[in-house]
């Protein structure tokens, strides 16, 4: 019984912190969804409507969530074929420098995101260091386009998110018991085909956390698109920003949250049943 | 060490009565943008009238009217805020009249301060700065200097992708109207569809959007010409003589920032007393010099060195001729229509 209690006691703040910062403002902001906006911008509460969410459901709108979502796809990719090597390599590195190795990982994170974003900018603008050594010893003659377009807001995500990526894949190596992976060789199979057939399913789990997180992350980010796209791409994030923010339309704001927000709750309970299964099959092994 | 419990419990019932008791000492809560007063504001004003000045800031007109229409105005006296969103707020009833006999330095503006279409007389708002929005061009590196908006919206190929425009939604959209001689306040969907195909085949000679770093990027030589306020564009002349400023020849909008009193202040004599100072010609003369917009404050301009006139001419710009320009008005239930084509450009490949 006093194990119980304790457990409840132990929860309340957490729980407290949820409910009263993350769970009641979701309830309000959905509530928005079916109401109008007033003609000078609040909320109409006299004329209750659907409006918002068929809106919500315009090609215009789905577009954007497509295009949010190939681009938080694309840098998960480059995120998980980063990430994951670099967790193997600490993971397998000699446990005295596993720390210091994890804490760089980590170190980006000890600088603002907005001064990191800029200094993606000062690197990449058309007379930026970059363009300005290779212009200078003669590579080009033109400055190279690295910036305000696509493949600078996926370099951008990926740059600012990799590092989830490797800690999580990394607690999944440092889970995986040993003796599976001497079992294998000792059973015969080459370095690849256990990576292959052993380590990669285990740390699948790792995988998909990381993964989620990246897309998750990046789905909803409007700094890096503004700054590293040069406002060009609008993604999901932007949308919604705007529509709070420059419209001042908060129950189509809302209703385009709300539809973000339920698919990013798809794909964790995907995962979360993705990893369940992941272990399952581990303890019947 | 046994007094400390004590101590600190005194200290925190003698913060709790300053803090909480108006009646020992008048307060006043004011929010502004960063920078765009001067920093010594708080004790000037304390100095001259014995009334505490607290300052709060805001980075965008969005931002502020959130926090204003979530709270009712509640906790702010005085608000900085451009003439769409002061005429908004005015609408939903969360601004004070303004009580010109209380306000003696309204004697310092220009009679066409008076005039502005978005609140005729200076019922609810009294100018702070106002100005143009146009092209501003590195002038020793564009082939023609340019005239019009379309050389914006349909680049020469020496500025293909060297250009940038305003972010902002209802200037981003001006540009448009402006070069086809609509109202810069339009919703009709004509309208709103010819503009919106011009910029979604300007973007695609767009190094970017941009209405921060803007004049940043014409210094470093990134962009040769983009869409700037005018007081934006004297930064960057500041860092690069070589940078002029053009109104196309189709025109510009007006903008005016303003001040409002809100209908929640538990003190608009304070408030009223802080607007008078506000106007006052020393005040004036640090907006002309420091934030290098134009002030519709009259006392201030002439108080102001004439040679920054002619350093940056579009400050020497007159009142009349500002006047002319179409104000930028709060679109009202024409918003929907609105954002939609502002994300159907911003969604375009």
């Amino acid at each position: 019984m006093n194990s119980r209690y304790a457990t409840w006691l132990l929860m309340l703040p957490g729980l407290l912190w949820l409910g009263l910062l993350l769970v009641v403002p979701c309830l309000l902001v959905f509530a928005l969804i079916f109401f109008e906006r007033g003609i000078y911008g609040g909320i109409d509460w006299q004329a209750p409507t659907f409006e918002n969410v068929t809106r919500a459901f315009d090609p215009l709108y789905l577009a954007i969530f497509l295009d949010s979502g190939i681009i938080a796809g694309i840098a998960t990719l480059i995120a998980l074929l980063v990430g994951y090597p670099a967790a193997y390599a600490i993971a397998k590195s000699p446990a005295s420098r596993q720390t210091a190795l994890l804490f760089l990982a980590i170190l980006p994170f000890w600088t603002n995101y907005l001064i990191r974003t800029y200094a993606w900018i000062v690197l990449l603008n058309p007379v930026g260091l970059i363009n300005s050594l290779l212009m200078g010893l003669g590579l080009r003659s033109q400055p190279l386009a690295l910036l305000y377009n696509k493949p600078a807001v996926v370099l951008g995500l990926v740059y600012s998110y990799t590092p989830f990526v490797i800690l999580a894949i990394y607690s999944a190596l440092q889970r995986l018991d040993p003796s599976y992976g001497e079992a294998s060789r000792d059973l015969g199979a080459s370095a690849f085909q256990t990576f292959l057939r052993i380590t990669l399913p285990l740390t699948a789990p790792g995988v998909a956390a990381g993964g989620v997180f990246v897309f998750v992350l990046s789905i909803g980010n409007f700094v890096t698109p503004d700054l590293l796209g040069g406002g060009k791409f609008q993604m999901v994030g932007n949308l919604i920003y705007d529509q709070f923010l420059s419209a001042r339309d908060w129950p189509f704001g809302a209703a385009l949250s709300a539809l973000l927000i339920g698919l990013m709750m798809l794909l964790l309970f995907a995962q979360a049943i993705a990893s369940l299964r992941a272990r399952g099959d581990h303890a019947r092994a | 060490m046994k007094f400390k419990p004590l101590l600190s419990l005194a200290a925190a019932a003698l913060m709790f009565t300053a803090g909480w008791s108006p009646a020992f000492a008048e307060k006043l809560v004011i929010s502004n943008w960063d920078g765009y007063m001067p920093k010594d504001m708080a004790e000037k004003f304390k100095a001259a009238t014995g009334i505490d000045l607290e300052i709060a800031v805001h980075a965008t007109n969005e931002e502020i009217m959130g926090k204003v229409t979530a709270s009712g105005g509640e906790g702010y006296d005085v608000l900085f805020v451009s003439s769409p969103f002061a005429e908004a707020l005015n609408n939903l009833g969360l601004l004070a009249p303004i009580d010109h006999a209380k306000i003696p330095n309204l004697a310092n503006l220009y009679p066409e301060a008076n005039e502005l279409k978005h609140d005729p007389g200076n019922a609810f708002s009294v100018p702070y700065t106002w100005g143009t929005t146009g092209l501003c061009y590195r002038s020793d590196l564009v082939k023609s200097a340019p005239t019009s908006w379309n050389d914006l919206l349909t680049p020469a190929d020496d500025l293909k992708g060297k250009i940038t425009m305003l972010s902002t939604d209802r200037w981003l959209m001006a540009a448009g109207f402006l070069a086809d001689g609509l109202s810069v306040n339009t919703t009709d969907q004509a309208d709103l569809d010819k503009v919106r195909d011009q910029l979604i085949s300007a973007k695609r000679n767009l190094l970017a959007y941009d209405d921060t770093t803007f004049y940043s990027k014409l210094v470093s030589g990134e962009a040769l010409m983009v869409q700037a306020w005018d007081g934006w564009c004297n930064y960057g002349i500041t860092d690069q003589p070589q940078i002029k400023y053009v109104i196309p020849k189709e025109g510009s909008d007006l903008w005016a920032d303003t001040m409002v009193i809100t209908k929640a202040s538990k003190n608009p004599e304070a408030a009223a007393k802080f607007i008078d100072f506000v106007l006052n010609a020393d005040n004036g003369k640090w907006v002309v010099e420091n934030i290098m917009y134009k002030s519709p404050n009259k006392a201030g301009m002439e108080a102001v060195d004439k040679s920054l006139f002619e350093k940056y001419p579009n400050m020497a710009i007159t009142p009349a001729e500002l006047l002319k320009y179409e104000q930028l008005r709060d679109l009202g239930n024409g918003m929907k229509a609105f954002s939609k084509t502002v994300s159907e450009v911003m969604a375009a490949k």
